[in-house]
């Protein structure tokens, strides 16, 4: 059985030598051209000249396009059509690609840029949420807003309340791969397109768009990102229009990939926030109502940021049942590079909102925050398994029985609530009680340094909440000598997906994975995907693949049953065979006496999930299909002198469902948990007064190193299967342990607190000079 | 330029221009892929390489910002070249597939080299080995696990094949040859550096190039004559002569740091958290004074050691104390023509402390950096030498901070009292490191520490126990 099994990556030998081609190592036909944009220096204004004959006359250079050479200029925008490939003479951000350089060299194309001569006339920008709030500069035309009971008379009745404010600032990706995209011209002017990319037929459809084609004539293939993490979901779109319509017009191979400087400037991030709080609460800390004002920096364009903001407001309450809440979400114009999806997808920001609440709640009682935070969880799902053990887990029977089910501010019921037990046994496992305990003694004692310690939860839910999404389809193959090529709409941006998909397909044939070949992702093979994104990978893909290796499977079983003398229900396919009682034959030959009787084994899949329904302006409805859970305790500690800090030790529990592949489940959980940590801590974006982004490179912008993983770092995967019935029972393990990093920062918190008796206030990230404000904040000192 | 050198062990005789990376070369003529551009400017480890020197020792380098001239008969392995020529996996290979140490895959090949060069040099220090190496995708975790797994295995012996070639002469015979035309030149001796850059003292010099080679990467800038100073072994090394030490301009940081291990413990933990493995191994303290950085982390600590600093101009040599070297923010006291030879210490005690802020602790360029060489006599400070980086627009001492405590007893009181001298010597700048508030506050917030420190107290988060 290929399930279950921790199987190393697909990729891993390949990684490990060298040998995994990215785009800028895949082989390239002579005479291919290299791009690069020349960038806005103004953040907001329009161009009055541009002086580009030193570029045109630079070394190497082919060709340079400007806004003027497009009628109309492509457009590169997800959804709002409101993104110019090149400036159309306005200035939005400063980044913003306003011309294209076409050269023999990736470096020759980058010095020209350099040569030239662009004045400008600069506006006021908008770069503030005061700036953007006073000039009503906003997408959509007011804020949105979730509600769920009286919000104003549940406050008013509330025995206590606090109210407070934090920010939280953005996040750049860091994917190792810089965007890349390779554009290949066809016959009869048809494009192949090989993309860093998480969402192939955006970029097909956009290519398409911008040569005038129907999406048939452009074929999008995607082997591997070095990364992606939601910042190529949609920013990889104008480096394949830029490769695609030089491509056109040349009719030579066109590659760019950005410089690394030029990521970081051009590229949209993740979205900071400022979150607002009212919340009311009575003596033992249950809350009476919640009412937070969320405000996002959305940047110059629209992109993702609705559903952004939106997911935002769905995670609002996390694992906390609110009896009365509002969420009001401001998404802001603003003159920076258009913020986009970033693993999570809004969803940790609003986590933050309330898990802070909590934490200020516990500071004003004078209460452990894990107690706040247990004793206002939904109601436990009572799940249990009607039958005692016995079959694959994928047969096995949930059953529901939550006496009352909690229900979220946007009105959907949470039947599959585990975090209570989940969060007792994390408890116990990492000793919290005691720890914290003994922390106390140990700050009394320590006149310099602080420790701290925070378990929190998360709760994500699960699906795209724009609807139609949520569908996948795959394209498999079992050639004669009974190996199977495999294919579907996923992408493989270093998750497993692939291995976690072949584990599902080998397990349907009853083979070894090894059997299983992974092809490239391709436009080509299964049309019309979704993007790689929502962590929905492997529960749609997965799905898909498994009903198309069993259509062949039946299939198989027709032809064979007579030679077995069985019924086609009763043959099985497992250990390399096909089997019915006690005949059998090998699966090879199984596969041959198919071929030889014209039976086709060849089977499309496609999967959508049942169940969900979402209404996104009346914030009503089921937009997930369920939720994934998981806790994790940080331990902390602070140098009270000048904020430096540490984390000592982290402790998880993950709900994975039935994992898939449980190493690189694990994986996800590392990894994110990590990238979490480090977006509330040592990720900071520092824009000037006039729009400029001061830390472009890894030299002022720091994702954590090595040594800032915790050096106790115990994870373990829950063992209880997904009660909805997705693919083997498993859950979607993407982006949900990211906000496990949320503990380091309430750990901090706690660990600030520990200086005096005033709430720490701590913001995000939380810097040295973050911490030590909070220090002097907890200590009744002006920072 | 003629450059020769053993690439996965061929041998090679590449004709370049002076200021081509080696990994453009690998990726651009060479067909190695496997060596990745993650940032263009050393800071992500995507693009490690192994490099065998001929003294047979092996470093880890970012291939990024070394330059072809920088490999004059050296030898490297890049990621192609760590398995055996039939095949067979190098330990820390197999390991990083058992361990499920890589995802997205990208940063891996690097992370492979460096854990290749810490395993065949029998570091098990990970955290500080990897700290140049980035990863976004795994935490860290699986790759730590993976490192260790892999320590208790043999060095596979085709690991060792670099070196036993250079040791055989292989690259005995006519030394890096510069075209008729070529604006580079690859002195062998300070006396030939000093005759040529006296006539050229247009040129730039470069040593490690880890701060050239941005001027190259991201700064695309032309440099005019070039010479590259890593033939000039007789500015190398560290020697003690009398109650100095002599510290060669070529002396790599790291090399530094091992010295400094023994002699002032608390440099060399800030020394390990100067750049990355990779970076220490290719600057030299030379070009971090030369170049005159007000964040770099080498001079705070010098400057309270009290420091000489040795320049050279063709025959003329003249010597100051180092703070004196940094005249403000991009000027040096340097003359055209001048380059630095070599620093001296006076060999004393150790009293040093050094403290670095920073966003993160390793691989990052300090917030404030100080240093505090404060002697005592019955509890009552003799002297004071304390400088700081990040405070002002070059590395410098702290007069009034230094005047408000010699003579005064060494108490809790007398110390906090005297840290509000710091905001006569410093009136910091806010950037995107840390605002100027905060700056003076750390700094003062170091001394309070350092007073801790000799106290006895637990002031430092790394040591404290998990």
């Amino acid at each position: 059985m290929s399930l279950s099994r921790p199987l190393p990556h697909d990729a891993a030998p390949l990684h490990v030598t060298g040998r995994a081609h990215y785009i800028d190592d895949i082989p390239t036909p002579s005479g291919c051209l290299h791009l690069a944009f020349g960038l806005s220096p103004i953040a907001r204004g329009r161009i009055t000249g541009m002086d580009l004959s030193a570029v045109r006359r630079a070394p190497g250079v082919v060709m340079v396009l400007t806004g003027a050479d497009f009628d109309p200029i492509p457009d590169c925008a997800p959804a709002a059509h409101d993104e110019p490939l090149l400036s159309d003479g306005s200035l939005h951000y400063v980044g913003q690609p306003i011309f294209l350089v076409a050269a023999t060299s990736h470096l020759a194309a980058r010095h020209a840029v350099r040569l030239a001569r662009i004045d400008t006339a600069e506006d006021a920008p908008i770069l503030t949420i005061e700036d953007a709030l006073a000039a009503n500069s906003r997408f959509e035309d007011g804020p949105r807003i979730y509600s769920k009971g009286d919000i104003a008379a549940a406050l008013a009745a509330a025995p206590h309340r606090i109210e407070g404010r934090i920010e939280l600032g953005g996040q750049e990706h860091f994917y190792l791969e810089g965007q890349a995209a390779l554009a290949l011209p066809q016959d009869g002017g048809d494009m192949v397109i090989h993309a860093s990319s998480q969402h192939p037929t955006e970029i097909q459809h956009k290519v398409a768009d911008a040569l005038g084609l129907p999406m048939h004539g452009v074929r999008v293939e995607v082997r591997r990102m070095g990364g992606g993490f939601g910042g190529k979901e949609s920013q990889g779109n104008a480096l394949a229009i830029a490769c695609a319509v030089v491509a056109a017009r040349t009719g030579r191979a066109v590659k760019m990939r950005y410089d690394r400087d030029d990521d970081f400037m051009i590229t949209g991030k993740r979205h900071d926030i400022r979150i607002d709080y009212c919340a009311g609460f009575d003596e033992t800390g249950r809350i009476c109502a919640v009412d937070f004002t969320h405000y996002l920096r959305c940047g110059w364009s629209m992109d993702l940021s609705l559903p952004v903001a939106d997911r935002a407001m769905l995670h609002a309450d996390n694992a906390y049942e609110l009896p009365a809440a509002r969420i009001t979400s401001h998404r802001l114009r603003t003159n920076h590079q258009s913020a986009t999806a970033f693993r999570g997808f809004g969803g940790p920001q609003g986590m933050v909102g309330i898990e802070r609440v909590m934490d200020h709640i516990a500071h004003h009682l004078g209460r452990d925050p894990l107690e706040i935070r247990r004793l206002n969880y939904y109601p436990e799902a009572q799940v249990a398994r009607s039958e005692a053990s016995g079959g694959s887990i994928s047969e096995a029977k949930m059953a529901h029985a939550a006496p009352r089910p909690g229900v979220t501010p946007y009105g959907m019921e949470v039947r599959d609530f585990i975090l209570q037990g989940l969060t007792a046994r994390l408890a116990q496992s990492c000793d919290y009680a005691a720890r914290r305990a003994e922390i106390t003694r140990w700050n009394a004692e320590n006149p310099i340094l602080r420790r701290g310690i925070a378990l929190s939860p998360v709760k994500f839910g699960i699906s795209f909440t724009l609807t139609h999404l949520n569908q996948a389809g795959a394209l498999v193959h079992v050639y004669q000598d009974g190996s199977i090529q495999m294919n579907h709409g996923g992408t493989e941006m270093g998750q497993g997906l692939f291995q976690k998909v072949a584990q599902v397909a080998a397990a349907r044939f009853g083979v070894t994975p090894d059997r299983v070949r992974i092809t490239a992702t391709d436009t080509g093979k299964v049309p019309n995907t979704s993007a790689t994104a929502a962590s929905s990978g492997s529960d749609l893909n997965g799905m898909a693949v498994q009903i198309a290796c069993d259509t062949i499977r039946d299939r198989i079983a027709a032809v064979v049953a007579p030679v077995l003398q069985a019924d086609p229900a009763a043959v099985v396919f497992e250990a390399g065979m096909v089997r019915a009682g006690r005949a059998e034959m090998r699966f090879e030959e199984a596969v041959q006496r198919s071929y030889q009787a014209r039976v086709s084994l060849s089977a499309t899949g496609f999967y959508a999930t049942p169940d969900i329904a979402w209404d996104r302006i009346a914030g009503q409805g089921r937009p997930f299909y369920y939720f994934a859970y998981g806790a994790a305790c940080s331990e902390v500690v602070i140098d009270t002198l000048t904020g430096e800090n540490r984390i000592l030790r982290t402790d998880i529990l993950h709900d994975a469902g039935a994992s898939l592949n449980p190493a690189l489940d694990i994986g996800q959980v590392e990894g994110g948990f990590v990238q979490g940590a480090g977006w509330l801590t040592t990720e900071e974006l520092v824009w000037d007064a006039r729009g400029r982004l001061r830390t472009h490179a890894p030299s002022t912008y720091k994702i954590p190193a090595c040594s800032d993983r915790p050096p106790v770092f115990n994870v373990a995967l829950w063992d209880q299967p997904n009660p909805a019935p997705t693919i083997y029972r498993s859950k979607a393990v993407g982006e949900p342990p990211f906000m496990l990093g949320i503990s380091v920062f309430m750990a901090l918190s706690a660990a600030c607190a520990a200086c005096g008796p005033g709430y720490p206030d701590l913001q995000a990230p939380a810097t040295p000079e973050a911490i030590l404000a909070a220090v002097d904040r907890a200590r009744g000192r002006q920072p | 330029m003629n450059v020769r050198f053993l690439l996965n062990g061929e041998p090679q005789e590449v004709v370049a221009a002076p200021t081509v990376t080696l990994l453009d070369w690998l990726r651009t003529q060479a067909a190695l892929t496997g060596t990745k551009e993650g940032c263009n400017e050393g800071d992500c480890g995507a693009c490690t390489v192994m490099v065998t020197d001929r003294d047979g020792r092996l470093r880890a380098l970012n291939a990024c910002i070394l330059l072809l001239p920088q490999l004059q008969g050296r030898a490297v392995r890049t990621v192609e070249g760590m398995a055996a020529p039939d095949g067979r996996l190098h330990p820390v290979q197999q390991a990083m597939i058992d361990h499920h140490g890589s995802q997205c895959g990208f940063c891996t090949p690097g992370f492979v080299v460096s854990m290749a060069v810490a395993h065949a040099n029998g570091r098990q220090d990970h955290d500080d080995q990897l700290a140049g190496n980035l990863c976004r995708c795994t935490g860290y975790a699986p790759i730590i696990r993976a490192a260790d797994a892999a320590a208790t295995a043999p060095v596979p012996d085709w690991m060792r094949t670099d070196a036993d070639r250079l040791a055989d002469g292989f690259f005995a015979g006519p030394d890096m040859r510069t075209g008729a035309q070529a604006p580079a030149v690859s002195p062998t001796s300070g006396d030939e550096l000093a005759a040529w850059y006296l006539a050229h003292p247009e040129a730039t010099l470069i040593a490690g190039a880890t701060d050239v080679g941005l001027w190259i990467t991201k700064g695309l800038r032309e440099l005019g004559p070039i010479a590259f100073l890593n033939q000039c072994d007789d500015l190398r090394g560290i020697r003690q002569l009398g109650d100095q030490l002599h510290i060669g301009a070529m002396t790599s940081i790291a090399d530094l740091g091992a010295e400094m291990d023994q002699r002032h413990p608390a440099f060399a933990a800030l020394i390990r958290r100067y750049g990355s493995a990779q970076v220490r191994a290719a600057a030299t303290i030379g070009g971090n004074i030369a170049n005159g950085s007000p964040i770099g982390d080498s001079a705070p600590a010098l400057i309270a050691l009290g420091a000489r600093l040795h320049l050279r101009q063709g025959d003329t040599r003249r010597s100051m104390a180092l703070e004196d070297f940094f005249l403000d923010y991009g000027k040096q006291d340097r003359r055209a023509g001048e380059f630095v030879e070599a620093i001296s210490l006076p060999v004393q005690p150790d009293g040093l402390a050094c403290y670095k802020l920073s966003k993160r602790f390793d691989q990052d360029i300090s917030a404030v950096c100080g240093a505090f060489n404060i002697t005592r006599v019955e509890g009552r400070v003799v002297t004071a030498r304390i400088a700081f980086g990040g405070m002002a627009g070059t590395p410098r001492r702290a007069p009034a901070l230094e005047a408000a405590l010699v003579g005064q007893p060494w108490t809790e009181s007398r110390v906090s009292e005297a840290a509000a001298a710091l905001a006569q010597d410093f009136t910091p700048l806010s950037d995107m490191r840390a605002s100027a508030g905060y700056r003076l506050r750390a700094a003062q917030g170091m001394l309070v520490r350092h007073y801790h420190e000799t106290m006895g107290q637990a002031v430092d988060v790394r040591r404290v126990p998990a």
